[in-house]
């Protein structure tokens, strides 16, 4: 007996959600970077589940360039997180205001 | 006996996020997502994709999470921010995430037809031989990628010399 792919979707769609949410209700930038992680995952698993239903055996090999490309982002990401907090001392992002007119 | 295995990782899955989004504290949140994401692995296996499910595992909720810990530390802000005072904004954010949840179901319906069906899964052979023969210049490109990324990452946190 196999889960039916609809279920993975669905749970898809909730955690996607939920990555929103966490985006907006977080303040500061690492808590919504990882908001963004949840939902890069969630888009993942919608992926799977959707390719596995149309028998498309190369979505495995895409969702592998996903997470690849995912670790490199992260790296990025943080590094500019970091160099934020040495120039601002702050890392809430209403205190990151300066092209505010 | 999958489906109970099913819902218990969606559960565990679901939970670690909510609680990613109720804790005040990052380190906690962090290790939460770690939980999420370690679950999320258990689903790729679920969906017939073993070797992604020990990738995410790895990679995700080893390397990049890691990654999110050590930052965390080296920022180190102490008490922490609380998610949000306002209690206006929580709402909406609630209301409009529910709106939206609903919307994007509703959507989805029409793209599952006989929602019942999956395929066989994907073994790590099948998916190396893809990977090293159709995808062989993607997968060459990503090494390039992630070498960028490495050093753009040292680049921007270095301390310049005066």
């Amino acid at each position: 007996m196999t889960v039916p792919a609809g279920y993975f979707f669905v749970l898809s769609l909730v955690l996607f959600v939920l990555g929103i949410v966490a985006f907006f209700v977080k303040r500061d930038l690492i808590s919504q970077f990882m908001a963004i992680e949840v939902m890069l995952n969630s888009a993942n698993l919608a992926f799977l589940a959707l390719a596995r239903q149309a028998h498309f055996a190369d979505a495995q090999v895409v969702v592998f360039f996903i997470i690849t490309v995912a670790a490199a982002e992260a790296a990025i990401g943080l590094a500019i997180v970091l160099v934020i907090f040495r120039r601002r001392k702050s890392i809430r992002t209403a205190d990151l205001n300066s092209l505010k007119g | 006996m999958v489906i109970i295995v099913f819902f218990a990782l969606a559960v565990i899955c679901t939970g670690a996020v909510l609680g990613m989004i109720f804790s005040r504290n990052q380190a906690t949140s962090a290790l939460l997502l770690v939980l999420a994401f370690a679950a999320l692995g258990g689903l790729f296996g679920l969906l017939g994709a073993p070797f992604l499910a020990v990738v995410q595992v790895i990679i995700y909720a080893g390397a990049i999470m890691v990654l999110f810990i050590f930052v965390i530390m080296m920022i180190n802000m102490g008490q922490g921010i609380a998610p949000e005072k306002k209690k206006g904004i929580i709402v909406l954010a609630c209301a409009m995430a529910i709106v939206l949840l609903i919307e994007l179901v509703f959507a989805g319906r029409g793209s599952l037809p006989g929602a019942g069906v999956t395929g066989p899964g994907v073994t790590p052979t099948d998916l190396g031989r893809l990977l090293f023969t159709t995808y062989a210049y993607p997968f060459e490109l990503t090494s390039v990628l992630i070498l960028a990324a490495l050093v753009g990452a040292i680049a921007l946190v270095k301390k310049r010399e005066p």
